[in-house]
């Protein structure tokens, strides 16, 4: 090395001492990811081969048999509906009424701070806390939902009893929880405007709506893409609040992929099987997150 | 200020619909939280009699006098102990993970950032049971120190995202002109790139300190005992104990979010400013 060192042109050395900055200053980051998300991927793989009830040593290997039997498995699949259905609709409910209040604060959000206060503050309770607070505030006998039917006239609600209803309400819970994260998303969005633009469409006499409609809208665009793929992702990935407040009931009225896994594997300690259904949620998630991405940037970039 | 006012008639009945709507908004976001608070202060009977919109006889602590005294102060101590920690390790680490992926010119890069990012996508559960494995074996399973890894590990990509976003826009000329003046490249990271970055990391802070606060899958899975468990469990612990005695339950919920309520109230408008620093540059 000492010898070859004269020869390097300047520019070479610089190269040089270039990659090994960076090799140090990502190697943290990398090895933790490695240890913590790329080893256990590939192990959650490998394990899928097997029975094993995650305690005693001896596992027994089985090949396909797990992954034969999650194909057929009608449970996975139904919550993976569920875990469909709970994506499409925190979309379609989420994003809009986030888009909404923040058009509404971004009006004025001196005047409006009470509003933006009380709006957000569903975002700083834990999930764990929704999932209990909620089990109580919807409850058949004394909850909100049925005190406020009575008071109407009408009988109790049984919300998180019925498997029909079951899991809207957990949908209805999310929306609650997480829109205030895209009000905020969406109002950082709107301090990004330029002031002169507003201006601008102020001479030429544009009322608010049709500024919003005009001129936010299509400007937001690439903010209401990035807030779509996340709550896409989230939803896929859901587990404390659901976990907490239905257990995937009744019956598997509301049990989704996450769920299911973890019943498997630290309940019935069937981690075998557990780590197919978490390998299967890995590549039906990482199928979606793909096509997604790529159908809605390629809709951006026409 | 933004108010594109046309005060004619039809402005004025939108906003008269708008603020019915944001009021409307208003009582949804708050009814959850008065129903929390009014009935904490209730006696497990109370509560059952007089119905859930009735203002408590008395102002009594009692439940929360009982939460306290079942060890609370202990999980909070917990939470933030294990918050400080992953927040530290997960600033450390990804300021010096976004630094080269945003701001130097190697081979690989492109594909490094393209990795790391990906990883957004993977759910905690894909890796729960290795995790799970390694704990044990490693000795940590059931203590504290067996969270911050996971939790800084999962931070990692969306953090990166971020503040690599972030670095880049970072004029070129500071770090050239340090250069110059003979400042190698780890004391420019230390002494320009880190305080400039200092809004986007502020942003990370209050992403992930929420989510490091509120976090329970890994809490759940890799300990076992209270010694070990931070404020998710408490809530889920307490609810084992008297699951038939909601008020008590309710002043668990109102005592854990209270702290991250504290938090907002003080850094309200630094929330909304850090957002935007990070959220939507790409």
């Amino acid at each position: 090395m000492v010898n070859r060192q004269p020869t390097l042109s300047l520019q070479q050395r610089r190269k040089r001492s270039t990659a090994v900055a960076a090799t140090w200053f990502l190697a943290p980051a990398l090895i933790l990811m490695v240890i913590y998300i790329a080893y256990p991927v590939v192990e959650t793989f490998h394990i899928s081969l097997y029975t094993w009830n995650g305690i005693s040593p001896d596992r027994t290997f089985i090949g396909w048999g797990n992954w034969e039997t999650l194909l057929q498995d009608s449970r996975f699949w139904q919550a993976f509906i569920n875990n469909i259905k709970i994506m499409v609709l925190s979309i379609l409910i989420q994003i809009p009424i986030g888009f909404l209040l923040a058009t509404f604060l971004d009006a004025d959000s001196k005047k409006f701070n009470l509003f933006k206060v009380v709006w957000f503050l569903p975002l700083l309770m834990s999930s764990v806390a929704i999932g209990f607070l909620f089990q109580y505030a919807l409850a058949t006998n004394g909850g909100l939902i049925s005190t406020i039917s009575n008071l109407l006239g009408g009988k109790n609600i049984d919300l998180l009893g019925s498997p029909d209803r079951a899991l809207y309400t957990v949908i209805g819970v999310i929306a609650w929880q997480y829109i205030p994260f895209y009000m905020v998303y969406f109002l950082a969005g709107y301090s990004g405007f330029d002031d002169q633009i507003y201006e601008a469409a102020l001479i030429d006499g544009a009322s608010r709506s049709t500024f919003i409609k005009v001129i936010g809208m299509p400007m937001m665009k690439p903010t209401i893409i990035s807030a779509c793929i996340m709550s896409l992702i989230g939803s896929l990935k859901y587990f404390d609040l659901v976990f907490v407040m239905t257990g995937g009931g009744p019956g598997y009225a509301t049990d989704i992929m996450a769920t299911y896994m973890y019943s498997t594997s630290f309940k019935y300690f069937k981690m075998g099987y557990g780590s197919t259904i978490a390998a299967g949620m890995f590549i039906l998630i990482t199928a979606i997150a793909v096509l997604v991405r790529r159908v809605l940037t390629g809709k951006e970039e026409r | 200020m933004r108010m594109i006012v046309k005060e004619d008639r039809k402005s004025v009945v939108a906003w008269a619909i708008a603020f019915v709507l944001a009021a409307l908004w208003l009582l949804i976001a708050l009814l959850p939280f008065l129903y929390m608070v009014m009935n904490s202060f209730k006696g497990q009977f109370e509560m059952l009699v007089s119905g859930v919109f009735s203002l408590p006889e008395a102002l009594n602590f009692d439940n929360y006098v009982a939460v306290i005294n079942g060890g609370f102060l202990g999980y909070l101590l917990r939470s933030i102990i294990v918050t400080s920690v992953s927040l530290a390790g997960m600033v450390l680490i990804s300021a010096f993970a976004s630094y080269p992926l945003s701001r130097m010119k190697f081979k690989l890069r492109g594909f490094l950032y393209g990795l790391i990012i990906a990883c957004m996508s993977i759910p905690m559960h894909v890796t729960l049971i290795p995790v799970f494995k390694m704990t044990t074996a490693s000795g940590l399973y059931d203590t504290l120190w067996a969270l911050p890894g996971p939790y800084v590990a999962f931070a990692i990509p969306m953090s990166v995202f971020i503040l690599a976003n972030f670095m880049k826009g970072i004029p070129v000329e500071i770090e050239q002109a340090a250069e110059i003046d003979g400042c190698g490249k780890y004391r420019t990271f230390f002494e320009i790139i880190i305080p400039l970055s200092k809004a986007g990391i502020s942003t990370l802070c209050i992403y992930n300190g929420i989510t490091f606060w509120n976090e329970f899958a890994f809490v759940k899975t890799l300990t076992q005992s209270v010694k070990a468990q931070t404020l998710p469990m408490a809530i889920n612990n307490f609810k084992g104990e008297h699951s038939v005695n909601i008020p008590v339950i309710l002043a668990v919920l109102a005592l854990s979010a209270l702290p991250m309520i504290i938090m907002f109230c003080i850094l309200q408008d630094k929330l909304v400013k850090g957002m935007t620093a990070g959220s939507v540059k790409g």
